[in-house]
C-alpha cells in the first residue's frame, strides 16, 4: 500500500519549517529578554522592599511570614508551585504567543510533510528532528497551561531552533517512500512513543540543569555571597525543580520502557529476534538503565538532589548521543537515517 | 521507585556494616551475612545498575561475534596491535562475557535479596491494622480540623463512625479505636497495591531474564539462501548456517518445506532523490507443514514473517543469481544453474564466484562481478546504473587448477582461493577478462572449456528462528510495565481522624494525612477528604474554623 509522493507538498513543508524556525527565533529572543527584564524588575522590587523594611513600622509578625525577608534565599527564587503569578510579564507573553504561532506553522509543516510522503512523518533523521522538535514545543506549551514554566522557554525554544536548523542544514532529505524495513505499523507506535518520551526528557534535562545552577546559587546566597545569576530568580528553588522533573521523568521513563518493549516486539517481527544487542538497542537499553538508576537514586539516601540531577542529565546526553552519533556513525540494523 | 522502607533498611545495613567492620572475627557465617547485606543494599543495587549501563557500551563500539563473526575476524586482522588484547578481555563477546554476566547476575541476586524481604514485610503490612493514631496529628504533613456545631446532634462517637464509613468507601482500610471513649480515633491506610506493583515489576524482570535464558537453551536459528524455484526443507542439512541453542536436539526440527516461487522487488521511480531505492519486497512461497501435508501458498515480506512448524521465517536479504552453464575441456556440462551474487555496492552491484569442481581434466574457477544495468566509464570502470535488469552483464576472470575443495577444509562459497590456480582470463592478461550478456557463451582459452550466461534469477535470504522463551518474555515484560505504572502512580497514604466533644457541646474533628514515599497529590487528597466530611456533616464548604490557614502554612505555596 504505497501512496504516491507529492513533491509540491514536500516543498510547502520545507517552507513551513523555515518559517517556524524564524518565528521560534523571535520567540527565543523574547524569552531571553523576559529573563533579563524580569530579573531587573524583581531586583527593583526587592530594593524597594528592603528600603521599606528599614522604616521601623510594625508590619506585624503575621505579615512578615507571608512576605519573606527580601534578603533571604527563598525570596530570590520563583514560587515553588510554579503557578502563574499576578504580575504581568509582557515579553514572556509575547514569547509564548510567538511560540504558539511558530508551533502552528511548524504543525502545518509536519502535516504537509506527512501528506507529501503519504505516511507518518518520521522515517529518517530529517523527519525525526522536525517532528521531534514539534512534539517538544507542543509538550512545552501543554505544560504551560498548567504550570508557569516560562523560565524554560529560552531553553526549549532554543533547542527547537537548533533542531530545525540542523534538520534543514545537516540532515535534509526530500520526501520519499519508506524503505521496506520501516513499512510497519510498529513505526507509528514505536517511534511516536520514543519521540514523545524524548520530548519529556528534554524538559527534565532543562530542569535538572537549572536545578544544579539554582542549587549552587542558593548555597552561595545562604552563605551570604553575591547574587551573580540574577535571571535565576525567575526559576523556582532547586527542590521544586527536582520534584517536578522527577514527576515528568517517571512519565518519560514509562514511555521509554514502552519504546524499548515495542522496539523488541517489532525487532521480533522484522529480524526474528526480540533482542540482539544491535547498537541502537544497546543505547536504548543504556538510556533505560540510566533513568532506572535515576529513579532508584531518588529513593537512596545521599543520592537525591544534585546527584540525581546529574543522572538525569547523563541520561539525556545518552538520548542525544543515541540520536546523533549512533544513528550516523555506528553500523547497525537501525541505519535508516536516510543519509 | 520511592521506597520509604529503604530508610530503616539503610540504617540497618549501615549498622550491620559497622558491626562487620568492628568485629573481624565474625567467621565465615558472619562474613557471608555481611556480604549479603552489602549486596542487597540499595546503594549497591544503584551502583550495579549504573555499572551495567557502562558495561553495555563497549558492545556498541566494537564489532560483536554473535552479530557478525566475519567482521570481528577482519577487525582483529586490521588491528594487529590491540585486536588480540580486546579479544582476550571478551570485548567482541560483551554480552556473554564473564564480566558482563557477573554484573547482571549480581544485580539480579541483589534484586532478589531486596525483593524477598520486602515482599514478606509487605505481606505482613497488608495483614496488619493501620498504625496507632499519633498523639499530635498537627505534626503530619497534611492536617486539618473541623467543628460540628452542637445543634447538629453528631457526637464524637458518631463522627468517628461516619468518618470511618466515608474513608472505607474511598478505598481505605479503616480501624476505629476507642469508639466509646472520650477521644475516639481511627487509623486508615490505602495504596497497598503500590508496593505490590513495585514487587511485581522487579520480579517480572527476573521472569524476562529467565525467558531469555530459555530461548538460549532451547531455541535455534539459521539462515538459508533460496533462488527462485528452490525449496528449503527444515533439516540440519537444509541450512546454509545454523546456530543451535545450548540444549538443542536435531529431532526438534519439523521437516516442513518452503519453496520460493517468485520474488518481486519494487523500486522507487517517483522521487528523484530516492530514485531506484527499493520500496517493496514480496516473496511468493509454497509451504508444506510436513512432507505429506497439502501445499499452501503464502506471501513472505519484510516485517511480515511466515510461521511454520514452530518457527518463523523472515525475509532478510535478496539479490540476483545469474544462471550459467560451464562446460569443461572435454565438452561435458560440469555446472549448470544459478549462482548467488553477493551484494557489494549500489544498484545491486554484486560479486560472483563460480567454482566448478567437476570440470575435467582440471577444475575451473571464476570470480568477478554481476551488474544488473552495466555502464562503463571512460576510465574503463564499470558500475551498475540501475537496480533492475536493464543491461545485465557478467564480468569474470577465470582460473584453472586445484580449487582446494577436496582437502576437507571449509571454504567460503563467496571467495575464490587462487592459491592452487592458474589464471586464464584477466584484465591484465592478453586474453582479457570475460564479459557476458545473457544468451552469450565464451570459450575459454587453451581448450579449457566454455561458460554461458543463460539468464538471471532472483534469490532471497531467509532467517529461520525458533525461540520458546519469546512468549513468556513478552508476558513478563507486559507484567513489568503494569507493575511499574502501578508503583509509580499509585500512592500509599495513611489517614488518622480523632474526634472529641467540646465543653460547649460542639464536636471537634481533627485529621492528618501521611504519605509513604513521594506523593505530590497528598494535599489534594486532604482537601477531598475534608470536602467529604463537610458534606457528610453539612458544614458547607467554608466551615467557620481556622484550619484553612493551618493547612496552607504546611505547604510552601506563596
Amino acid at each position: 500500500m504505497l501512496f504516491s509522493i507529492n513533491e509540491t507538498m514536500g516543498q510547502y513543508s520545507e517552507l513551513f519549517m523555515l518559517l517556524a524556525a524564524g518565528t521560534y527565533t523571535v520567540a527565543f529572543v523574547a524569552f531571553a529578554w523576559d529573563l533579563a527584564k524580569s530579573s531587573k524588575t524583581l531586583r527593583a522590587v526587592d530594593l524597594k522592599a528592603a528600603a521599606a523594611a528599614k522604616v521601623p513600622v510594625a508590619v506585624g509578625s503575621a505579615g512578615s511570614e507571608a512576605v519573606p525577608a527580601a534578603g533571604s534565599a527563598e525570596a530570590r527564587t520563583a514560587g515553588a508551585d510554579m503557578r502563574y503569578a499576578a504580575e504581568r510579564r509582557a515579553p514572556a507573553r509575547v514569547a509564548v504567543a510567538l511560540t504558539i504561532l511558530g508551533a502552528l506553522i511548524h504543525g502545518a509543516g509536519v502535516v504537509t510533510r506527512a501528506l507529501g510522503a503519504g505516511r507518518v512523518p518520521w522515517g529518517n533523521m530529517y523527519e525525526f528532528l522536525t517532528t521531534g522538535a514539534f512534539v517538544a514545543v507542543v509538550v512545552f506549551l501543554l505544560a504551560l497551561v498548567r504550570r508557569d514554566l516560562r523560565f524554560l522557554g529560552t531553553f526549549v525554544i532554543g533547542l527547537a531552533v537548533i533542531m530545525l536548523v540542523a534538520a534543514s542544514v545537516a540532515y535534509w532529505t526530500p520526501v520519499g517512500h519508506l524503505v521496506p524495513a520501516l513499512q510497519s505499523y510498529w513505526l507509528v507506535i514505536h517511534v511516536s512513543i520514543a519521540v514523545l518520551s524524548s520530548a519529556l526528557f528534554t524538559l527534565t534535562f532543562a530542569m535538572s540543569a537549572l536545578q544544579l545552577v539554582q542549587s549552587h546559587r542558593q548555597k552561595t546566597l545562604e552563605a551570604g555571597g553575591a547574587d551573580k545569576l540574577g535571571f535565576m530568580r525567575l526559576v523556582p528553588d532547586a527542590l521544586s525543580l527536582e520534584n517536578l522533573s522527577y514527576r515528568i521523568n517517571t512519565v518519560a521513563f514509562v514511555g521509554w520502557t514502552f519504546t524499548l518493549m515495542f522496539g523488541a516486539i517489532w525487532a521480533e517481527k522484522a529480524w526474528g529476534r526480540f533482542w540482539g544487542w544491535d547498537t541502537k538497542e544497546v543505547w536504548t537499553f543504556v538510556i533505560w538503565v540510566v533513568y532506572a538508576g535515576y529513579l532508584h537514586a531518588r529513593a537512596t539516601r545521599g543520592w537525591t538532589g544534585t546527584r540525581a540531577a546529574w543522572l538525569s542529565i547523563v541520561g539525556y546526553l545518552c538520548v542525544i548521543f543515541n540520536f546523533t552519533i549512533v544513528n550516523q556513525f555506528f553500523n547497525g540494523l537501525h541505519s535508516y537515517s536516510g543519509l | 521507585m520511592s521506597e520509604p522502607v529503604e530508610d530503616t533498611k539503610k540504617s540497618k545495613t549501615l549498622e550491620d556494616a559497622k558491626a562487620g567492620a568492628a568485629l573481624p572475627t565474625l567467621g565465615l557465617k558472619g562474613m557471608l551475612r555481611w556480604a549479603w547485606t552489602q549486596l542487597t543494599s540499595m546503594r549497591t543495587a544503584l551502583f550495579l545498575l549504573l555499572l551495567l549501563a557502562v558495561a553495555a557500551v563497549p558492545g556498541s563500539l566494537f564489532p560483536q561475534r554473535p552479530a557478525n563473526p566475519a567482521v570481528v575476524t577482519q577487525y582483529i586482522k586490521d588491528h594487529p596491535d590491540y585486536g588480540k588484547i580486546l579479544d582476550a578481555v571478551q570485548l567482541y563477546d560483551v554480552y556473554s562475557s564473564a564480566w558482563f554476566s557477573a554484573i547482571y547476575l549480581l544485580l539480579f541476586i541483589s534484586l532478589i535479596g531486596c525483593v524477598t524481604p520486602r515482599a514478606i514485610a509487605h505481606y505482613r503490612a497488608v495483614r496488619s491494622q493501620p498504625p496507632r493514631t499519633p498523639k499530635r496529628l498537627s505534626r503530619l504533613p497534611e492536617y486539618g480540623t473541623l467543628v460540628v456545631p452542637a445543634d447538629a446532634g453528631i457526637p464524637a462517637s458518631r463522627a468517628i463512625t461516619d468518618a470511618a464509613a466515608l474513608l472505607r468507601k474511598r478505598g481505605y482500610r479503616v480501624e476505629v479505636r476507642d469508639a466509646d471513649g472520650d477521644r475516639p480515633s481511627l487509623g486508615a491506610e490505602r495504596g497497598f497495591l503500590k508496593e505490590v506493583g513495585n514487587l511485581v515489576f522487579h520480579t517480572s524482570l527476573i521472569g524476562v531474564l529467565v525467558s531469555v535464558a530459555i530461548g538460549g537453551l532451547f531455541g535455534y536459528s539459521g539462515q538459508r539462501i533460496l533462488v527462485e524455484g528452490d525449496t528449503f526443507v527444515n533439516t540440519l542439512v537444509g541450512y546454509d548456517q545454523f546456530s543451535p541453542g545450548t540444549n538443542f536436539q536435531s529431532s526438534w526440527l519439523q521437516p516442513y518445506s518452503i519453496q520460493l516461487d517468485k520474488f518481486d522487488v519494487k523500486f522507487d521511480r517517483e522521487s528523484p532523490a530516492h530514485f531506484g531505492q527499493p520500496i517493496d519486497f514480496t516473496a511468493q512461497v509454497t509451504t508444506k507443514e510436513n512432507p505429506g501435508a497439502p501445499a499452501e501458498k503464502k506471501v513472505l515480506k519484510v516485517n511480515d514473517p511466515v510461521t511454520l512448524g514452530g518457527t518463523s521465517i523472515y525475509l532478510t536479504g535478496n539479490g540476483y543469481a545469474p544462471v550459467v552453464t560451464v562446460r569443461d575441456g572435454k565438452g561435458n556440462v560440469a555446472l549448470q544453474g544459478p549462482v548467488v551474487a553477493k551484494l557489494q555496492g549500489d544498484n545491486y552491484y554484486s560479486s560472483v564466484v563460480i567454482k566448478v569442481p567437476d570440470a575435467k581434466p582440471e577444475q575451473l574457477g571464476f570470480a568477478g562481478f554481476f551488474l544488473p544495468t552495466a555502464f562503463v566509464t571512460e576510465q574503463g570502470v564499470s558500475f551498475s546504473g540501475d537496480p533492475e535488469l536493464i543491461n545485465p552483464q557478467l564480468s569474470l576472470n577465470s582460473y584453472y587448477g586445484d580449487l582446494g575443495l577436496d582437502k576437507g577444509t571449509p571454504q567460503n562459497v563467496f571467495e575464490l582461493d587462487v592459491k592452487g590456480l592458474t589464471q586464464l582470463n584477466g584484465r591484465d592478461l592478453p586474453t582479457k577478462g570475460i564479459t557476458l550478456v545473457p544468451g552469450k557463451t565464451y570459450t575459454l582459452p587453451d581448450g579449457k572449456g566454455s561458460i554461458s550466461f543463460d539468464g538471471v534469477k532472483k534469490y532471497v535470504g531467509v532467517d529461520i528462528h525458533h525461540n520458546p522463551g519469546q512468549v513468556s518474555a513478552l508476558f513478563f515484560a507486559l507484567l513489568a510495565v503494569a507493575g511499574l505504572v502501578v508503583s509509580l502512580y499509585l500512592n500509599r497514604r495513611r489517614v488518622w481522624v480523632r474526634t472529641g466533644t467540646h465543653d460547649d457541646g460542639r464536636t471537634m474533628v481533627e485529621y492528618g494525612l501521611l504519605a509513604r514515599g513521594e506523593d505530590h497529590r497528598l494535599a489534594g487528597e486532604s482537601a477531598a477528604i475534608r470536602e467529604l466530611f463537610q458534606r457528610e456533616w453539612q458544614l458547607g464548604p467554608d466551615a467557620p474554623e481556622t484550619s484553612d490557614t493551618v493547612a496552607s502554612t504546611k505547604t510552601k505555596d506563596q
